[in-house]
Formats: structure tokens, C-alpha cells, sequence
């Protein structure tokens, strides 16, 4: 507990709150709320993908094959990593050593770009095998239609994914900019610990696609 | 009772700052609010410039005042205007932003920033909607169902789809503020059962956005992806299925229903409660009433789909829970009427409103149990009788909650007080349009008139003309109190702080109330409607 000086009129207390530890539940409660959304979200293209595999496991197996099984795991490999700093960056900045989480936050935002360039070699490949889909798609005949269900959902749910990865790098970005000016402090790292739920969720997302996209039908 | 306030007080949140920059980057969750209602009325009245038409056409059996294609457009641009750019933000945004935190006695909401920010989201949403409807409008339908809104349609899908989805993030934030707020900022004493019903129905209704809103994101931006891109999600010429479409629109859309009506519910036990003079009978009842209306909203979307295909069984299930959502929902109206028995009842504007909302939505709601019915449903699908039955629900319920609850804290918003006597004319007028326009839709439903043409047999006329008269008795309807709040803006005479003799904190601050709501934090000792204690001695 903080003395009740700093914990009223502390300069990171916006008004409407009438302590920092209402302001520190209200932020949390809030992306809480926020990724319960993403969840449904995300959800959505689950439930889509559940119904499509249910239907044309054979298909799905098959495109499945398609996906660069080396690649995506060196991606998994990366993120976990990056959920690590990111748990350390949190750290840092509950106990006010600046340097250490400006040093967590680049490696946290570096791994993510990582990610994003693996991502980009994948999709590139894909682009070149004439596995996008639309008119230029290309298969073999017995799946050519189905598999094409099966590469939209890869595109839009692991494009969805890459676009919470950026918006996370974003966020990175300002929390690196907030540190550097010093107004992270032991009393106050909610924007920190906040940020980190938000890229911990991006990660478990990933950790869901991940098999759900690269592993069908790999056991055999 | 009432205080005699002759003037406005000296410093108050309309006067804290003037012009344009003042309201465009206000955190205040007032002037928010006043935002939302001016952006929502130009909505509202474009919404029923296309309904005008729709009724015009449809006063002679042949298509003569417009084309079949531009009939199509002009339904389902009223259609997108009112559900997603009028009712659902409605009440929430405007009644919902100014009163949150006032009635929990906080100085704003968990998240200003995020307010505003959500106001400027729901304006670009808008402004690609506008930018659809003037560049040639689309034709799917509100519903944008597949593979017509994917494949067939040669008309702007993906502008108005790209409006819906921006303005559901509004929809979003606004839910998630109100959770955290009513969660995270109540003064001291105000504890859950303490709280206003309004709250309870708020609360339930945040829930519904923040758990819904993003499943229709998703789901357009999945029919975006098909149409631009040519993806296959349901598009049945690579194995897609169209009816799963409709299981994700209609997960979110059903609820959406509740989005627009359990807010004007809370509307409605405010009222009640302050023109009876008597607390809400069975108050944790009615609140539970609210939480469950919203569980079980979520569990009965596939009553919409009964002739899409989905197996039988699916349907009989669907169809019991669906009845089940009119437990929830004959509760309030039994416990309004309950409250009102042996109560002193004032006939003021918002009690005649409150009174038109039970009864229209005591209409709306046994209709939809006969639709929920899978014989009547079978019948009637895609007839009259549903447009009938929809529009009980979305006007004769929501709106008529929302211009009530507009009337009861107009004073609070604007510091004055309306004429009452104009304001009780157009509630009737409002009233008898209303049951002229939709009654009649009923019978024509029934007798099997479809919907979506722009023409029809000569043998339903008679009905058509009726309603069509009645569209227009709603619409002067409607441009009265439009008229007479405005006025009032300048020349209503001054409301004092509580002019109806209302208990509830909102009434305890000065109206309009001062930037910072309150001039010390509340703190509360007494349950809500205590219409019983001494209600003199705790107006400030
Ligand atoms: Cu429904």
C-alpha cells in the first residue's frame, strides 16, 4: 500500500478515478472485457473452421500438408520466447528497473518482428505455389474446391493473428516511448501490465492455430 | 416537492467551454452523449426519409413510384440506418453516457478517452454507410445474407458492410466502459442492489455488445473477404454453406434485439417507479429479469432460420428456448403493472410513453411466441406478419422506451423543462400513428402478403393505404418533439434540479448538471425508488 499522498495525487491519477488502485483494477477489469471480445472474435472463424473440417477432413488434411511444418514451429518457438520477455518486461516494471524493461520491450518487439518476417516468407511461398485462393488457386483435383475453404481460413485467420501482432508491436512502441520518458515507475506500470495481457493473448491465439492450421493429420 | 429554481445554475457542463473544439475534443461523458444524440437523430431521420418512400410506394398495389432494384435499396438502406446507426446505439450512447455515471455518483466514465473515441469510430462507420447509400446504395437486404450479398449483388455490399464493422468497435467500447464503470466507479453505499434498474438493463446490454458485436465483425469481414478476394466461406461452389452465414449473423443479430429493448426496459422502471411514487415491485426480479434476457437472447438465434434448412430437431429446440426469453420479459411487464397497482399515478409525457411500451411490447413479444412456433412460423415467414412483429418490438418498444426516457431526463441534459402539453399531443399522436401504421401490416401478413416487393396484389390496398396513412400521422409525429426540444433549448422555462420529484442521485446534482456531475462524492445510505423515505431531505 502506497501513503495515502501518492496514492491520491499521484500525477498518473486521471480524474475520474478517486485512487491509483481503482485506476490499476479499472485498466485491468477493462482489457479483460476487451479480450473476452477477442476471444469471440477469434471465435467465430474457430466455430467456421470447426464446421468446414467436421465436413472435408480429407481435404483439410491434404492442404494442411501444404503448410511449412519448420517454419510455423520456429514461429511457435518465437512467440513463446516473446511471451517470456514480455512476462519480464511486467517484472521489471513492478519493481522500477527502467533499464532492464526498455531492454525486455526491445527484445519483446523484435521477437514479434520476427514473427511477422517469418509470416511474410510464408505467405510469399504460398503466393508463389498458387495456393492463395480465388481464380488463380491451384490443387490436386480431388480437393482443388474444398481446399480452397481450407486456405481462406488459413489467410484470414493467421492475416487476423499478423494484424494483432502489428497493433502489439504498436503498443510495444508506445510503452518503449512511456518508459523512456520515465513515467513507468514502481507505483505505477499499469499501461505495462495491461499491455502484457494483451500480447499474452496474441500468443495463445497462435498457440491454437498453430495446430489447428499446420498439424492435421501429421500423427500418421 | 418541486424546488423553485428560476434560472439555470451559474456553472454547469453546457457552459464549461464554448465552440466547436470544445465539444469535438470534450472527455466528458455529457457532451459525449449530446454528440451521440445529434448524430444518432440525423441517422434516425435519414433512416425514415427511406421509409417515407417505402410507404408511398406502397400506397398503390402497382411498382409505379420506383424500381424494383430501387425499392430493394431504399428497404435495406432503412433497414441499416435504424438498426445499426439508430436503435442500437439509441439509448445506450446517449441516455446510457450521460446517465452511467451520474447515477452510480461518478465523475465520468472508467474510460473518457476510449468515450470519445468510440463516438468518432461510430462517425466514420456512418460516413462509409453514407458514402454506400450516395454512391448507388445496396440491395442485400440489412441481413446481407450470402451467396447473394458475396456473388450476385452488383451493388456497394462492401462500403455499407465496412460501415457496419467500424461501427460495431463504437458498440464495443461503449459496452466495455459501461462494464468497468458500473464494476469500478460506484460511490460509496452504492451497492448492486442498490442501483437504478436503468443500470441493471445498461449492464445487461454491455454484456450483449461486448459479447456479440464482435461475432458480426468477424462474420462481415469474412463476406468482405469472399467478394473482394475471392475467398470461399460460403460459397457453395467450393463446398461453402450458405446457412452457416446466417447461424453467425444471427448470433449476434438476435441479441442486437435486446441491445435495442432491454435499455428501453430500464427506461421504463425509471418512469414507472417515479410516476407511481412506489419502488419497483419485485425489484431484484426485474434486475435478474434483465441478466436473463440477455443469457438466454444468446441461445435462440436459429428461430430465424427455420426454413433455411437446419434439421428439425435444431428447430424444436430453438423454438422452445425462444418461448423461454418471454418468461424473462412477462415478468417486467407483470411487476410494471404490479408497481402502478394502488400507486398515484402522475399522466405525464414519460409515463405516457412508458404506458405505450407496455402495451406495444406486450404486442410485440406474444407475436413473436406465435413466431416462435414452428407451424405459425413456417406460414408466415418472409410475410408482413414479421415486419409487423419486428417493428412492435424495435418501435413500438425501443423507440417509444427512448423518447420516453428522453422526455424524463430532458430537464437533467438541457437544464429546462419541454411544453408538456405539446409533448403529451405528440405521444399520442405518436401512439395512434404507430398502431395505424404496423396493426394493419399484421393482417396483411397473415393473409399472406410477403415482404420485400415493391408491388402487390390490388386485394391488400385497403391495408396497405392504412398503413401508409398511419406512416405519415408517425412522422408528424416524430417532427413535433423534434421541434419542441430544440425550442426548449432557449426558451424552455428552467427545470430545477428535480423537477418530477424523482429519487435517484441524477436528481440530486443540479440540472444540467456541473462538469465534475457532483459537487462532493454521494454517498449512498438508502435503496433505489426509496419513494417512501424522506425524499425532501436528501435533494441537495
Ligand atoms: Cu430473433
Amino acid at each position: 500500500m502506497l501513503p495515502d499522498a501518492v496514492e491520491h495525487h499521484h500525477p498518473a491519477l486521471a480524474h475520474q478515478f478517486d485512487s491509483l488502485a481503482q485506476q490499476r483494477e479499472a485498466a485491468a477489469l477493462g482489457m479483460w472485457v476487451f479480450l473476452v471480445t477477442e476471444v469471440l472474435f477469434f471465435g467465430g472463424l474457430f466455430a467456421t473452421y470447426a464446421v468446414y473440417r467436421w465436413w472435408y477432413p480429407d481435404a483439410f488434411a491434404a492442404a494442411s500438408h501444404e503448410l511449412d511444418i519448420l517454419l510455423g514451429g520456429t514461429n511457435t518457438a518465437v512467440l513463446i520466447t516473446s511471451s517470456l520477455t514480455m512476462a519480464l518486461a511486467v517484472h521489471s516494471a513492478q519493481l522500477g528497473r527502467r533499464r532492464l524493461l526498455l531492454l525486455f520491450l526491445i527484445a519483446t518487439m523484435a521477437l514479434g518482428c520476427v514473427f511477422l518476417g517469418i509470416k511474410g516468407v510464408e505467405y510469399y511461398h504460398k503466393f508463389v505455389e498458387h495456393h492463395v485462393p480465388g481464380p488463380g488457386f491451384e490443387f490436386e483435383a480431388a480437393y482443388a474446391r474444398q481446399a480452397q475453404i481450407f486456405f481462406s481460413l488459413y489467410f484470414i485467420m493467421t492475416g487476423l493473428h499478423a494484424v494483432h501482432m502489428i497493433i502489439g508491436i504498436g503498443i510495444m512502441l508506445a510503452m518503449f516511448w512511456m518508459s523512456w520518458r520515465g513515467r513507468i515507475t514502481a507505483d505505477y506500470y499499469n499501461p505495462i501490465e495491461v499491455s502484457g495481457l494483451y500480447w499474452h493473448f496474441v500468443d495463445i491465439v497462435w498457440i491454437f492455430l498453430f495446430p489447428l492450421l499446420y498439424l492435421i493429420g501429421r500423427h500418421a | 416537492m418541486q424546488t423553485t429554481v428560476a434560472a439555470l445554475p451559474p456553472r454547469h457542463y453546457l457552459n464549461d467551454g464554448f465552440g466547436i473544439r470544445s465539444w469535438l475534443f470534450t472527455r466528458d461523458h455529457k457532451r459525449i452523449a449530446l454528440l451521440y444524440l445529434a448524430t444518432i437523430t440525423l441517422f434516425f431521420f435519414i433512416g425514415g426519409a427511406m421509409a417515407v418512400l417505402i410507404r408511398l410506394e406502397l400506397a398503390t398495389p402497382a411498382g409505379d413510384l420506383v424500381t424494383d432494384e430501387t425499392y430493394n435499396k431504399l428497404f435495406t438502406m432503412h433497414g441499416v440506418m435504424m438498426v445499426f446507426f439508430f436503435l442500437i446505439p439509441s439509448i445506450p450512447a446517449t441516455l446510457g453516457n450521460f446517465l452511467v455515471p451520474l447515477m452510480i455518483g461518478a465523475k465520468d466514465l472508467a474510460f473518457p478517452k476510449l468515450n470519445l473515441l468510440s463516438w468518432y469510430i461510430f462517425v466514420v462507420g456512418g460516413l462509409f454507410t453514407l458514402y454506400a447509400l450516395i454512391s448507388g446504395g445496396v440491395d442485400t437486404g440489412w441481413t446481407f445474407y450470402t451467396p447473394f450479398s458475396t456473388i450476385s449483388s452488383t451493388s456497394k455490399v462492401v462500403p455499407t458492410a465496412l460501415g457496419v464493422f467500424i461501427t460495431g468497435f463504437s458498440s464495443i467500447l461503449t459496452g466495455l466502459n459501461f462494464i468497468v464503470t458500473i464494476h469500478r466507479m460506484r460511490a460509496p453505499g452504492m451497492t448492486w442492489f442498490r442501483m437504478p434498474l436503468f443500470l441493471w438493463s445498461i449492464y445487461a446490454t454491455s454484456l450483449i455488445m461486448v459479447l456479440g458485436t464482435p461475432v458480426i465483425a468477424i462474420t462481415i469481414l469474412l463476406v468482405a473477404a469472399e467478394r473482394l478476394f475471392h475467398f470461399g466461406f460460403f460459397d457453395p461452389a467450393v463446398g461453402g454453406d450458405p446457412v452457416l452465414f446466417q447461424h453467425l449473423f444471427w448470433f449476434y443479430s438476435h441479441p442486437a434485439v435486446y441491445i435495442m429493448v432491454l435499455p428501453s426496459m430500464g427506461v421504463v422502471s425509471e418512469v414507472v417507479a417515479a410516476f407511481c411514487r412506489k419502488p419497483v415491485f419485485g425489484y431484484r426480479i426485474v434486475a435478474f429479469a434483465s441478466v436473463a434476457i440477455a443469457v438466454l437472447g444468446f441461445l435462440v438465434w436459429a428461430h430465424h432460420m427455420f426454413v433455411a434448412g437446419i434439421s428439425v430437431y435444431a428447430a424444436m429446440i430453438f423454438s422452445v428456448l425462444s418461448m423461454l426469453v418471454a418468461i424473462p420479459s412477462a415478468v417486467k411487464v407483470f411487476n410494471w403493472t404490479a408497481t402502478m397497482y394502488r400507486g398515484s399515478i402522475s399522466w405525464q409525457t414519460p409515463m405516457l410513453y412508458a404506458m405505450g411500451f407496455i402495451g406495444l411490447f406486450t404486442i410485440g413479444g406474444l407475436t413473436g411466441v406465435f413466431l416462435a412456433t414452428l407451424a405459425v412460423n413456417v406460414h408466415v415467414t418472409d410475410t408482413y406478419f414479421i415486419v409487423a412483429h419486428f417493428h412492435y418490438i424495435m418501435v413500438g418498444g425501443a423507440l417509444m422506451g427512448y423518447l420516453g426516457g428522453l422526455h424524463y431526463w430532458w430537464p437533467k441534459i438541457s437544464g429546462r423543462l419541454y411544453p408538456e402539453f405539446l409533448a403529451k399531443l405528440s405521444a399520442g399522436i405518436i401512439f395512434l400513428g404507430f398502431n395505424l401504421t404496423f396493426f394493419p401490416q399484421f393482417v396483411a401478413g397473415y393473409l399472406g402478403m410477403p415482404r420485400r416487393y415493391h408491388a402487390y396484389p390490388p386485394d391488400f390496398q385497403v391495408l396497405n393505404v392504412l398503413s401508409s396513412a398511419g406512416a405519415s400521422i408517425l412522422g408528424v409525429g416524430y417532427l413535433i418533439p423534434m421541434a419542441y426540444l430544440m425550442w426548449s433549448l432557449r426558451y424552455g422555462r428552467a427545470a430545477g434540479s428535480n423537477p418530477f420529484g424523482a429519487v435517484g442521485l441524477e436528481w440530486m446534482t443540479t440540472s444540467p448538471p456541473p462538469t465534475e456531475n457532483f459537487a462532493t462524492t454521494p454517498v449512498v445510505a438508502w435503496d433505489a425508488y426509496d419513494y417512501k423515505g424522506e425524499v425532501e431531505g436528501r435533494v441537495a
